[in-house]
């Protein structure tokens, strides 16, 4: 397979991107994405040149880590994976790819694809936790929580914090990942004490953090690589109407 | 040096502990916070520990070089989490999980620490219940149990198939409550290249911020290396990219001795290799094998479709060499049965490295509707690496190194030889003796974090002045010189090969030598090759970019540059070991069925190596003999 | 801050508040389109000035429209300040390709909105001003010696040119309905495997009820001439 590469370069946080065009050849439909990125890499570093930046760790879809936005889609045109489950046999020969890093205020661009996200960090310090010290815990089995329940904050729970559904946001919002966390703790009994003060405080912190509105296009449920629902916004919603009127 | 494990002797196991604990110095609660400690790696081990900690009212500061400690790979567990807590009625106990263990481990792994492990296991369940953890319930709201990898009794707690994914993200948040509360100091996207040791004791750091690349210093009274296992040596693993073993190696060669390096875990059932391109292998559950059945052609370089080969001319090899276990032997077996199938030419797929996974008859018999049950998301995962699809086609697999039981020597209280300084989770050596159970790891990681680091530290502070510890020291500034002089050396080799090939070159070494099978020859051939690649790196490698900028050659490089000295002294602890135990196996000894070949009188001792030179060849080796004080060795039979 | 300052300013807040105020004037879609279907009745507009005169005299009706002015500029404004956050949010950098899954109607509410401002100027101009604040309605009284509004209407409606502009603006509605409607419950919080799809379904059937009802006018009076 033969492709054209248009990517993004920045060489830090602080200077202009640009976009730089690469032919690549000799790719392979087993490759994975990030594979693709590899040859390309060695490529350039051959010829002297900067390989490209971007994140990538685990490369079996669950770290989250890896954050591309593929022609026009974060993590490429398949529903539900992220980039490094995304394989070369989902493009042709002589296709073109725009490789772009998430776009969004709060998530400045470190280098090349390399996005800064620790914003969404303090969102989570700000109140992602049930505040219980180790040891002072009762019985595992003390508490029962209904299985349905517990199966919706198990979904909930599942977001990798990629990042995908601020990138696919016109609007940057963080509404998707900020909603998943606090439906999760919702969800259970365990996260039931502080519920209201977490709610406030990490929708506080998610608005410090510059992201932008939720205006329902629903893109983010879309381009989410683990297909976290838009039903966890309206929880967030609800509990944070609940929250500001009963605190 | 005399190795002093400091476990308690001559009390009953089940008093160990408990008695430890009380036998242990305490710091005053108002002086914990005049304490530093330093975390190094945030997966189920360092955020467990630096909460804990922190929660007791130590400062800490961690340190990860992902851009969160959420993504640390402890993320990529799959199936659960082992406790002794015997909600099934089915005779589970403390004793139970700790035999089981101990025999997993092929009696290689210290009584007490496994004891305790068994002990505490119980009580991760809880405090990962109290954290929110989302784990599988039953319909009457209690929590689901399942057997795992072979266990008589079901004792593994399990979040769908992401168990390591919710157990780290519990730990994480509990760090992140202690950071709101200003007792962590979080540090991400920062690697640590080196460890400070003053007067014999460790006081500190060396680290690398990745985004500009500015060296700095870390001072504290006790340091932890939570950063997981060395299994990338091998380069094509199921471990992350990221994961490395430059802090352990670092630690190694300020004086902390490195346990049992040999022990490898191999998984039988992962996504083979489809080319010189792949970075990554994939694990699939090796549950596939209670339906798949697992063979190979009869013919050498058979290359026609698995379906287009006729019955007669397959070799369902597993049923044919151990035909009352037949596709469910253990891990170690499966897996050298397919490395000899494929050595002897009869692999399968482009690259030859394959055996075949089928369940033709498996949907024969119990309908496609069943499999699909059974093993949807599993088939699923194949589809979406290799295109294609396993409900027509034999899936095709191959074994990948996918854990190390070898890490830092560490005593009972998790400490090195070095003191302050600590080794937690799979950085240490300490629990799964040569070969771990499956649903033991995240166990093992949290128990050393939540539960027995921060009981031990306070042993080790109360005799530690309180006063802050100094970074204006002849030390960090030699520890500091030489990080810089490394980073300068390596970028200006200015050489032909990348560092990637280098890698590549360590790991095939590696696979070849100190894989699945090893033998004498072999591992000295393998030393060699190590010692040429490693001279070669030094002269001949390309690291692009500058030091004062994000530059991911750099990182890799250095990472490297320590694989090339730690698969040496894999391969040293390999020859040196001349029996088969667990993940260990030597081809000369072995049972006339293949089986490993203990030598209990020999070798029934903890190898821990001094380091010396670069050169493995130069290191001491130190034994730990391990007593056997309440189970009986036995030989383990698959007949 | 103050609780409530604290909620109103808050991104969810603000979205809270676009969605109360969304619904509040679907809920004037419904009365405004009640009563001008009576323009469909065929007795010379009768029923129709009725209407229009009870509502313009009851001092209920009078009160809400206050409501209803307050209503419009909230949600404008409200929805002026989170346009200019999310553009700020978004960044300076655009993406160079984008195949966002998401609708059409659902991106570009911001641009129907204002297309819908600028019909409500217009459409204030023609049938509301004149109304309510000239000495001498231009269009008279009728036989029950309520203010002619139908015969404006008709006049209006008569020139192609409105009534083409008219039609667009209603498809704008439409649009803007489609994501409108059924996203005001979803910020409200209210989701339902089962109730959701119900909300969305009305939604839709509203979406198009309405403007279609609206738009049939101009079109009656063309035909009509």
């Amino acid at each position: 397979m033969k492709l054209t590469l248009k990517v993004w370069r920045q060489k830090n946080a602080s200077s202009n991107g640009n976009f730089e065009t690469y032919q690549i050849d000799n790719i392979i439909e087993d490759m994975s994405f990030l594979e693709m990125m590899d040859v390309l890499n060695e490529k350039l570093t051959k010829e002297n040149l900067q390989p490209v930046a971007f994140d990538h760790d685990c490369r079996e879809g669950i770290c989250g880590t890896c954050s591309m936005y593929i022609n026009g889609k974060a993590h490429g045109p398949l529903k539900g994976v992220t980039t490094c489950q995304l394989h070369m046999r989902s493009f042709k020969d002589g296709d073109t790819i725009v490789i772009e890093p998430w776009r969004a205020s709060a998530f400045p661009v470190l280098r090349d694809l390399i996005v800064d996200r620790t914003a969404f960090e303090r969102i989570q310090q700000a109140g992602g936790y049930v505040s219980v010290n180790t040891g002072s815990v009762p019985d595992a089995n003390a508490i029962p929580v209904a299985k349905a329940h517990a199966d919706t904050a198990f979904e909930s729970a599942a977001c990798i914090g990629c990042g995908a559904c601020v990138a696919a946001c016109k609007n940057g919002s963080a509404m998707l990942f900020v909603s998943a966390k606090v439906s999760q703790y919702a969800l259970l009994p365990q996260g039931n004490v502080e519920r209201a003060d977490r709610v406030l405080r990490m929708v506080a912190q998610m608005d410090a953090e510059g992201f932008g509105n939720c205006t329902n296009t629903e893109a983010c449920e879309a381009e989410c690589p683990k297909e976290i629902s838009v039903s966890n916004i309206a929880r967030l919603n609800r509990e944070y109407l609940a929250a500001s009127l009963s605190k | 040096m005399t190795l002093d494990s400091k476990a308690p002797k001559g009390i009953p196991l089940a008093e160990k502990w408990k008695s430890s604990k009380f036998n242990y110095k305490l710091v005053n609660p108002a002086n914990k916070r005049k304490y530093d400690i330093i975390v190094i790696g945030t997966g189920l081990a360092g955020a467990s520990a630096a909460a804990s900690c922190a929660e007791l009212g130590y400062n800490v500061k961690t340190f990860c070089f992902q851009d969160s400690p959420r993504r640390a790979h402890s993320i990529a567990a799959q199936g659960g989490i082992n406790a002794a807590k015997n909600y099934r009625n089915d005779g589970d106990s403390v004793y139970r999980l700790f035999y089981d263990t101990i025999k997993g481990g092929d009696y290689r792994a210290r009584e007490a620490n496994v004891y305790r492990l068994a002990e505490v296991s119980v009580n991760i369940i809880d405090q990962c219940v109290a954290q929110g953890v989302p784990f599988a319930r039953e319909y009457g709201g209690l929590l689901d149990n399942r057997s795992f990898g072979g266990a008589q009794v079901s004792r593994t707690f399990y979040a769908r198939g992401q168990t390591g994914q919710q157990l780290l993200l519990g730990a994480y948040s509990a760090m992140n409550r202690q950071i709101k509360a200003g007792m962590i100091k979080s540090y991400t996207r920062h690697e640590m290249l080196d460890v400070v040791v003053k007067d014999g004791k460790t006081v500190g750091v060396i680290v690398r911020d990745m985004v500009t690349g500015e060296i700095s210093r870390h001072a504290g009274h006790a340091v932890l290396l939570c950063t997981g296992g060395y299994g990338n040596v091998f380069y094509l693993t199921t471990y992350a990219r990221g994961s490395n073993a430059t802090a352990i190696w670092r630690a190694h060669k300020k004086g902390a001795y490195f346990g049992n390096p040999c022990y490898t875990q191999i998984h039988p059932t992962c996504i083979p290799v489809s080319g010189d391109h792949q970075s990554k292998l994939t694990l699939m559950s090796e549950s596939l094998r209670n339906d798949g059945r697992v063979w190979v052609p009869k013919a050498k370089g058979d290359k026609r479709k698995p379906e287009a080969i006729p019955e007669n001319e397959r070799d369902y090899y597993l049923e044919r060499k151990y035909p009352s276990f037949g596709n469910l032997v253990p891990r170690d077996i499966a897996s050298r049965a397919a490395k000899e199938q494929c050595d002897a030419g009869h692999g399968v797929g482009e690259t030859g490295l394959a055996v075949y996974l089928d369940f033709a008859d498996a949907i024969k018999r119990m309908g496609q509707k069943a499999v699909e049950a059974k093993y949807g998301n599993l088939f699923d995962m194949y589809k979406q690496i290799t295109g294609e699809n396993p409900y027509t086609t034999a899936m095709r697999i191959y074994p990948a190194v996918h854990y190390t039981m070898g890490g830092l020597w560490v005593d009972y209280n998790l400490m090195t030889t070095i003191p302050g300084l600590y080794a937690l989770g799979e950085a240490n050596f300490s629990d799964h003796g040569a070969n771990r159970l499956g649903a033991s790891a995240l166990m093992q990681g949290l128990a050393d974090g939540y539960f027995v680091l921060p009981a031990t530290i306070g042993d080790y502070l109360a005799d530690v002045e309180r006063t802050a510890v100094s970074t204006n020291s002849p030390e960090f500034d030699e520890a500091e010189k030489a990080v810089r002089q490394r980073i300068d050396t390596l970028l200006n080799i200015k050489g032909k090969k990348t560092v990637h090939e280098f890698q590549r070159e360590l790991g095939l070494i590696m696979w070849e030598y100190c894989g699945m099978a090893r033998n004498d020859a072999g591992l000295k051939k393998g030393m060699q090759l190590i010692q040429a690649l490693r001279d070669e790196y030094w002269k001949n490698v390309l690291v692009p970019g500058e030091a004062a900028e994000l530059n991911q050659n750099l990182e890799k490089a250095l990472r490297v540059a320590d694989f090339m000295e730690l698969g040496e002294l894999m391969m040293r602890d390999a020859l040196e070991r001349r029996e088969s135990c667990g993940g260990h196996f030597r081809e000369e000894f072995q049972t006339p069925d293949g089986e490993a070949l203990r030598n209990d009188d020999e070798f029934s001792y903890v190898a821990a190596w001094q380091y010396q030179t670069q050169s493995a060849a130069d290191s001491i080796l130190h034994k730990e003999a391990l007593d056997y004080e309440f189970i009986k060795r036995s030989q383990r039979s698959y007949k | 801050m103050n609780k409530f300052a604290v909620l109103f300013t808050s991104s969810i807040g603000r979205k809270l508040v676009m969605s109360l105020t969304g619904l509040f004037l679907c809920s004037f879609l419904i009365i405004h389109c009640a009563i001008n279907a009576c323009l469909f009745i065929n007795d010379g507009g009768l029923t129709f000035n009725a209407a229009a005169h009870f509502m313009s005299s009851n001092i209920l009706i009078r009160t809400i429209e206050i409501a209803l002015f307050a209503g419009f500029i909230i949600h404008i404004m409200q929805s002026v300040v989170l346009t200019m956050q999310n553009k700020k949010a978004r960044g300076s950098n655009s993406y160079m390709v984008s195949n966002t899954a998401a609708s059409k109607q659902s991106t570009n509410m911001g641009i129907l909105g204002t297309v819908l401002f600028f019909f409500i100027v217009v459409h204030l101009i023609n049938f509301f001003i004149g109304l309510r604040f000239s000495a001498a309605y231009a269009y008279g009284y009728d036989a029950n010696g309520h203010h002619d509004v139908y015969s404006n209407i008709a006049a209006v409606f008569s020139q192609p040119a409105y009534a083409i502009f008219y039609i667009v603006c209603m498809i704008a509605l439409g649009l803007h309905l489609h994501h409108g409607f059924s996203s005001s419950f979803q910020t409200l919080g209210v989701n339902h495997p089962y109730y959701t799809k119900l909300i969305i379904n009305v939604g839709y059937l509203f979406s198009v009820i309405i403007p279609a009802t609206f738009a049939a006018m101009p079109v009656y009076f063309l035909i009509k001439g």
